[in-house]
């Protein structure tokens, strides 16, 4: 009979080994699925990974697509090393997107260095108060931060339809729901002449040391961690939950905040209806790969968005329809969940009694 | 406002809710045995592909209604062995369920888009239906309003009035105790994954066989998280998931014809209402029960392992 047997200590071999068998498991599938489907896997694999990755181009877009899933991957890992289970990183997304690009708006026409960081500001900010509703509620009046963060989310794609529909819409663009295409002064740099990639990437770069920085050597990471472990430990040790939980909804809400403030002005441009294909969600599964080590989150989003980047390659070089990304992400985070039983858990066989 | 007008939007949000109520159900029943699954939005769109494509094979509405339950039941198996058996984090389990439950139908439903399911028939309900204002509001409606009102009796009576329900309910509020006592925690876990799965599928199939009655992408648009805040309204009770979901059709059906009644804010904004209503709602009752310990299931969403 099998039988799990609790490990007393995790080794971070096993951790890893565990998420490269997950990753096999998952290109397994995708190859028997190709193959069904009539596709060669190798060919394919080739012209939908190997070839957008071998240009400029296609190392710009992925940079370009993995800076909102590395940001807002940072802040969950932390998060939900807490056991705050912020759902609605694309919500804060969204809302900081909207907030930053409004500042870009407001100041339009003005040519001056202090543009640039004053948008990034106001969609940093943004997200923090939109981070800031659940961690309230759930301080005040102990409310599911999971329902009130994913609710938030719907409210604010809708605000941000409501505003490129009416204030912010370009005066000059036919009635399209768009606004204009921000002035260059609130533009961020691109990071090489070919694609869509930008200085947004260093900062997620950053981000990604900074936390690993606190969880390894700060106190207050300690605490977090303890709290999301044992919430009667952390009490008893003294911590305070609230605090817990206003920095992990407020870092969540400032970073994907942030997100949608680079994306809005190093990406895309303007604002649109759609400024994110779920990144806010996405990110959910790239700290779970990163197994909630901020460092590692940056192969991890580094690698889902080589999945975004392979769907939009499948789509057109074979036709495939690009709901198979989602399919991809989908199955790569019940393939991580389902192994990870193997880094707490040693199995033993054995006769039952 | 004339009579005929009012009786055929009680009508309409009768029907806008009976997807929230099936899945609301599903919901309801994996929490009273401890299991939060976030995965009902992913449910619900893949019964809602299932049911139609059996529908346009030109079966009937029961049949297709069954198809629906079992892919729903299908994929909630998958749920059930990674929670139960994998002990993974049921959090991120349920919204692994969600993603693949969208992407495999948008994949997979992508050669149905535009096609329509056949009409089904209105069942009036004899002698009643002739009533004039509630005849039409009320009881002239498509059989599976009627049977969600029915899958609410059954699992209220399930629940609260048989030994099974009980059983499933102490697993839910303590499954330590109930394997001390000799149940099986997992097996009864299981059985109500299923059982949710089934129902959130019907949900979802009353959208493409009876709501609009078309497929498309991503069709469910948030109703499968609407159907788990509902779940906390009812403060987990059956009949209060039917009341808490007809609120919401009427939220939505108020929105939908805001125009009609003179009012000239942008619909968006009336959109927002709903998910703003479940917010309030929540902050009220985990305020009313301050105090008074957890509201809800004890053993809600911790992973069950056997100690010994």
């Amino acid at each position: 009979m099998i039988h799990f047997e609790s490990r007393a200590e995790i080794c971070w071999f096993h951790e890893w080994i565990v998420v490269a068998v997950a990753l096999a498991l998952t290109g397994l599938t995708c190859a028997v699925l190709l193959s069904v489907f009539g596709f060669d896997p190798f060919v394919s694999l080739e012209r939908i990974v190997i070839k957008p990755l071998s240009s400029t181009y296609g190392v710009s877009e992925l940079l370009a697509k993995a800076t909102p899933l590395i940001t807002i991957g940072v802040a969950l890992s932390l998060s939900f090393r807490a056991g705050i289970w912020n759902i609605g990183a694309e919500g804060q997304l969204i809302a900081g997107g909207l907030a930053g690009g409004a500042v870009a708006l407001a100041f339009y026409g003005v040519d001056s260095f202090w543009v640039l960081p004053l948008t990034l500001l106001g969609g940093s900010l943004g997200g923090l108060v939109w981070g800031a509703i659940p961690a309230f509620l759930k301080v005040r009046f102990n409310v599911n931060e999971i329902l009130v963060s994913l609710m938030l989310t719907y409210v604010a794609l809708l605000l941000l339809s409501v505003m490129v529909h009416g204030p912010l819409r370009d005066p000059d663009g036919y009635n399209f729901p768009e606004s204009r295409l921000f002035h260059d002064a609130a533009i961020l740099p691109k990071l090489f002449s070919a694609g869509r990639g930008h200085v947004g990437f260093i900062f997620s770069l950053l981000f990604a040391v900074g936390a690993t920085w606190v969880v390894k050597r700060w106190h207050l990471g300690f605490e977090m961690k303890v709290s999301g472990l044992s919430q009667r430990a952390a009490c008893f040790a003294g911590y305070d939950r609230n605090q817990t939980i206003w920095i992990s909804l407020l870092v969540g809400g400032a970073l994907s905040g942030f997100a949608g403030v680079v994306e809005v002005t190093g990406t895309i441009g303007q604002l649109v209806p759609n400024i994110s294909p779920s990144y806010g969600f996405t990110a959910i599964i790239v700290a779970f790969l990163a197994r909630l080590h901020p460092l590692a989150v940056v192969p991890a989003g580094l690698l889902v968005a080589l999945s975004y980047l392979a769907g939009e390659s499948a789509q057109l070089a074979l036709g495939i329809p690009g709901a198979a990304t989602q399919i991809f992400q989908g199955m790569l985070l019940f393939f991580l969940l389902g192994t990870s039983l193997l880094v707490n858990y040693r199995i033993r066989f054995r006769r039952r009694l | 406002m004339d009579m005929i007008l009012l009786s055929a939007i009680v009508h309409a949000i009768l029907v806008a809710s009976t997807p929230l109520v099936f899945a609301g159900l599903g919901a309801l029943i994996q929490e009273r045995a401890g299991v939060l699954n976030l995965g009902i939005e992913g449910l619900m769109i893949v019964g809602a592909l299932a049911g139609f494509v059996v529908a346009l094979s030109g079966q009937p509405l029961l049949v297709s209604v069954l198809a629906a339950a079992m892919a729903g039941a299908l994929l909630a198996s998958l749920f059930g062995f990674l929670v139960l058996r994998c002990l993974a984090n049921p959090i991120a389990s349920g919204l692994a369920l969600t993603l693949f439950g969208l992407g495999l139908s948008a994949l997979a439903g992508a050669q149905y888009v535009g096609l329509s399911a056949p009409q089904v028939a209105v069942w009036h309900i004899p002698l009643l239906s002739n009533i004039p204002f509630v005849g039409k509001a009320f009881f002239s409606h498509d059989p599976l309003v009627y049977g969600s009102i029915l899958a609410a009796t059954v699992v209220w009576w399930f629940l609260m009035r048989s030994r099974p329900g009980l059983v499933l309910r102490a697993v839910g509020e303590n499954h330590d105790s109930a394997h001390a006592l000799g149940f099986s925690v997992r097996g009864i876990r299981f059985l109500a994954i299923l059982a949710g799965g089934g129902l959130a599928g019907i949900g979802g199939a009353y959208l493409t066989l009876i709501q609009t009655p078309l497929f498309v992408e991503g069709m469910t648009a948030g109703r499968g998280w609407i159907a788990l805040a509902l779940v906390v309204f009812a403060s987990w009770r059956p009949f209060r998931v039917i009341a808490g979901a007809y609120l919401f059709g009427c939220v939505t059906i108020v929105q939908l014809h805001s125009q009609a009644f003179g009012v000239s804010i942008p619909s968006q904004i009336l959109s927002m209402l709903p998910y703003l209503a479940t917010i309030l709602v929540l902050v009220f009752i985990s305020w009313r029960s301050k105090g008074k310990g957890s509201v809800g299931p004890s053993s809600l969403g911790k992973t069950f392992k056997i100690s010994h």
